[in-house]
């Protein structure tokens, strides 16, 4: 027989819908399906009714759903065929939502006036008019493909949060991780930006739970004008993204690692946590993967610091008595934090860094201050070769448009749910730096329980070989780990937990694992 | 260079070559006929049930063994000329050795019954056994009905695997209630009752006489030893324990009794020949543990130890304190230290046992009668930590001291509602009553 017997086109047929689950779909299909007549234009006589309408079926279809799925079985895990069925084993169905979604996106960024939004002087149209009685009853202005985007992507996160909750219904961790991303999408994301509109529409749109660098344009000219002008609240506004990345940030991922942020609050982190479930087990576990992971999301950072610095710097001033803040000064503090943290991790945790950590980082560094070096002598206005210009649009549109929504996102049934977190964030990047180093944060290992059979890594939707560590009895600690908890919730023998402890003994390789003779595990270990 | 083949690419011939590699730079060859690379044997139920790829069980990626020059051979060994020290392969090739590891794992036990070597008729225990699964069972079309025979561990993730797939399975266990040879009653009872939630028709004390062929040589039905109840079935599945899989070595000068029989240094009779895992059999019992130990962890633990050994430090393989873990369906389970079932229980030993009014999670506690000393505890449905148990074991401690403490050994996940309260208080009633 032959040795090569594929699974994937294994003859397993149960795990088909049921009737009741095919209902539902079809509520649920139906609700997506008039959005769809309105992207093409239909007239709907009562446009409020029509958009209720819609969106009530598509929570109610989903719903009833999820209830059909998981509500007469046991508590515990789901996973059952996932890997023979289309949607979540690379299939058919998997490929033409990604293409779909690619597409969406596309749209999306590049082409809103499909999705109906008005040009100059005119009414909005087809979809983007559908929304209009929504935006005007939440801000008293027509919507905007924005707004039609975070509408549904708010949905999204609902009633996939909903269906996720009950598939770990035996999980509270899981439970109350979901609620929490659910609630700071609809309050921090959809609702109150809104309403801060209504309260004074100077401000600019600011979702506060999204920090620089996440949110790469927080410090553009445009929006500090907007800030300023707005008077106190939007000086304290301005004075909270400042803080948020520099105080609040690092505590609590100190405390409590990233996931207090990747999995608890982040809106990125909800979508894939809900809607994207159905992909974790997509990523890519190689070694290989690992190395190009490292090398793209520390550049992205590189390059958005980068472009945040020259962006700044060219709307500063140059006269010290009109505003302390200047040109110089601006690039002087920049240069002196930049070394200091170089400096810091060098002096302290030199020896946790692995060997291409070291070159990356001595490299970017060089590079640069060779780069601030370079203006300092030139004098020419373009700060770092290029234009600030430049930098800040080819930011936006490689990473901003392309890397994040239309990779990220459209490419879920292909790469797997945390493509942008795991190769693009630059927040994660950063949030990832202080998780492996100055976190106590870790996911432990218990003792010599592990089997190796694998349910971990599979289901890591960072692409982490979770059972590399968990096989040698030692702690996961990784930059990239979001602490959703799924390691941890798959494995069939309660070997892993994530916890915040102390940071001494935290990283600990074992040679011998524990169960075995206590003379040849000191020997061996503490070699 | 000395070369040590090890025959069996399995978790204790794996963590042997490992080791051995991290110790010194010998020839190293690892002889397998079941698989091109290393896999969990533990992980094959997942790959059936969809849960994972056949190549998510592989702990290690293709281009490991070559980058730690660990040389694969896919052959299977007839037989060993131990006088020339020559292996020699069923594809016709030899192979000579200096050092030679026996780590071929088990098969599963077949008692004769007629029929068991039907098609449609196997065990769960290596890979091919998978492939065949996937012939006579793949779907609940062509497989109407599976029996499984055999109330162990393998016996219950065959169940949950045919059931994955909605296949309806009977499942015969020997004994009056689930693995009751090893749990005590108050837990082998709530996996009864767990079993039968999940549609599983559970019947107890209950033996195969025969299996019945159809005309194509394929199992047709088994009729039941006690009724002579006929059950028609298109897959029986053989789980009633496994044993040495050493017939190879029936010719060979190599002695052998269930097992290959090892001294505590894991040598056999002849000199630099080893054998380590399932297949291994000690001359005399180590502590309560058997002489053969089909078990993931022991496996690993004397591939650890050997390594010591062929790399020139001589080292005894004395096991620390037992522990164990397995699933039944949706209820997971620790054990640390000895809790015995009914089986070869010792007069000394008691038990404290609570049950949680969900029935899907109860601890039992053994202690010494008369001292009270801690002996040992299942855990089923609560994470307990490997390594707190091991050190309340060593430093001999008492229940109460157990009891006391049994929230620092907590391992479920943060926010999991805690029991330490209700078991403390139960544990107070029980006492005063008696």
């Amino acid at each position: 027989m032959s040795l090569k017997l594929n699974y994937s086109m294994s003859l397993a047929n149960s795990y088909g819908l049921t009737k009741t689950q095919k209902i539902a779909s079809a509520v649920g299909m139906l609700g997506l399906f008039i959005l769809g007549l309105a992207l093409f234009n239909v007239q709907f006589p009562n446009k409020a009714m029509t958009l209720t309408f819609a969106l009530t079926l598509m929570f109610i279809g989903t719903i009833w759903f999820s209830n059909s799925l998981y509500l007469d079985k046991s508590k515990g895990i789901k996973n059952d065929g996932v890997w023979f069925k289309s949607l979540s084993a690379r299939g058919l169905i998997g490929w033409l939502i990604g293409v779909v979604l690619t597409l969406f996106y596309i749209v999306l960024y590049f082409y809103p006036q499909y999705l109906g939004l008005a040009q100059k002087g005119e009414e909005n149209t087809g979809l983007v008019a559908l929304f209009d009685p929504l935006s005007q009853l939440l801000s008293g202005r027509n919507a905007s493909q924005w707004f039609v985007y975070g509408t549904l992507y708010t949905v999204a996160i609902l009633v996939f949060g909903y269906k996720f909750i009950l598939k770990y219904r035996h999980n509270r961790y899981e439970q109350i991780r979901t609620i929490s991303v659910m609630f700071f999408q609809l309050a921090f994301a959809f609702l109150i930006p809104e309403f801060m509109y209504v309260m004074n529409n100077d401000l600019p749109y600011y979702d506060l739970k999204n920090i620089w660098p996440l949110n790469y344009y927080n410090f553009e000219s445009y929006r500090i004008k907007a800030f300023i002008s707005a008077g106190n609240i939007g000086l304290a506004m301005l004075i909270f993204g400042i803080v948020s990345i520099f105080v609040i940030t690092p505590i609590l991922t100190y405390k409590y690692g990233k996931r207090w942020y990747c999995s608890w609050v982040c809106g990125c982190g909800a979508l894939a946590e809900t809607a994207g479930d159905n992909f974790r087990q997509l990523s890519d576990k190689s070694q290989f993967a690992w190395k190009v992971e490292r090398w793209v999301i520390h550049s992205v950072l590189v390059f958005v610091v980068l472009m945040t610095t020259a962006v700044i710097h060219s709307y500063l001033g140059n006269d010290t008595s009109k505003y302390w803040l200047t040109k110089s000064s601006f690039l002087i503090l920049v240069a002196s934090f930049l070394t200091l943290i170089f400096v810091g991790t060098f002096l302290f945790k030199r020896e946790e860094l692995a060997k291409d950590a070291k070159y990356g980082a001595i490299g970017y560094f060089v590079i640069i201050m060779s780069l601030f070096v370079l203006h300092y002598f030139s004098k020419d206005n373009s700060l770092f070769l290029f234009k600030s210009e430049s930098l800040r649009k080819s930011y936006g549109f490689l990473i901003g448009s392309i890397f994040s929504g239309v990779i990220g996102t459209g490419f879920y049934p292909i790469f797997g749910s945390r493509v942008w977190c795991r190769f693009g964030c630059p927040m994660a990047a950063i949030l990832g730096f202080q998780q492996r180093l100055f976190s106590k944060f870790r996911i432990t290992t218990n003792g010599g329980q592990c089997i190796s059979c694998g349910n971990c890594s599979t289901y890591c939707e960072m692409g982490i070989d979770v059972r590399a560590y968990a096989q040698k009895g030692e702690n996961i600690v990784r930059s990239s780990c979001v602490g959703c908890g799924i390691c941890s919730a798959v494995c069939p023998r309660g070997v892993l937990k994530l916890e915040n402890e102390s940071m001494k003994g935290r990283i600990n390789p074992n040679e011998i694992l524990l169960g075995n003779d206590v003379d040849l595990m000191d020997l061996i270990n503490n070699k | 260079m000395e070369h040590i083949a090890i025959i069996g690419n399995g978790i204790s011939g794996v963590t042997l070559a490992r080791h051995i590699r991290k110790l010194s730079d010998k020839k190293i060859t690892i002889i397998s006929a079941e698989s091109d690379y290393f896999f969990s044997r533990t992980a094959l139920m997942y790959v059936y049930m969809g849960h994972m790829k056949f190549e998510h069980t592989q702990p290690y990626e293709n281009w490991f063994w070559k980058k730690n020059n660990i040389d694969l051979k896919k052959g299977y060994v007839n037989s060993i000329d131990t006088d020339n020290k020559t292996l020699h392969f069923a594809e016709g090739d030899q192979m000579s050795y200096d050092k030679l590891v026996i780590a071929t794992g088990s098969k599963p036990n077949k008692f004769g019954w007629p029929g068991e070597d039907l098609k449609g008729v196997q065990g769960l225990y290596s890979k091919q056994d998978l492939e065949n699964l996937e012939i006579y069972a793949p779907n609940n079309k062509v497989c109407k009905r599976a029996v499984i025979v055999g109330g162990g561990l393998i016996g219950i993730e065959l169940a949950e695997m045919l059931n994955s797939r909605n296949i309806p399975v009977t499942f015969l266990v020997r004994e009056s209630s689930f693995w009751n040879s090893v749990l005590p009653e108050g837990e082998s009872q709530m996996i009864n009752r767990h079993i039968k939630n999940h549609h599983i028709d559970l019947r107890l004390s209950t033996n195969l006489k025969e299996i019945i062929s159809d005309d194509n040589g394929k199992v047709k039905s088994i009729i039941i030893e006690e009724t002579g109840e006929e059950i028609p079935c298109d897959f029986v599945g053989l789980t009633a324990g496994v044993s040495p899989n050493i017939s190879f070595l029936k010719e060979s000068k190599i002695e052998t009794n269930k097992g290959v029989l090892v001294n505590r240094f894991l040598e056999t009779n002849i000199k630099d020949i080893y054998a380590i895992g399932d297949c291994a059999e000690q001359r005399e019992a180590i502590g309560n543990r058997r002489p053969v130990e089909a078990v993931w962890y022991t496996g690993r633990m004397m591939g650890e130890t050997l390594a010591q050994t062929i790399c020139g430090n001589k080292t005894e393989y004395k096991p620390g304190h037992w522990f164990n873990s397995a699933k039944f369906l949706d209820i997971e389970y620790q054990t640390y230290g000895w809790v015995h079932g009914k089986k070869g229980k010792p007069d000394y030993e008691s038990h404290f046992h609570w049950k949680h009014e969900d029935d899907t999670k109860c601890i039992t506690i053994a202690y010494h009668r008369d001292t009270n000393e801690f002996l040992g505890i299942n855990t089923f449905g609560i994470r307990l930590r490997h390594e707190v148990f091991n050190k309340w074991l060593t430093e001999k401690r008492d229940l109460d001291y157990v009891i006391n403490h049994l929230e620092t050994a907590n391992f479920d996940p943060e926010f999991y509602k805690r029991f330490e309260n209700e078991i403390k208080a139960s544990y107070n009633n029980t006492l005063q009553t008696n």
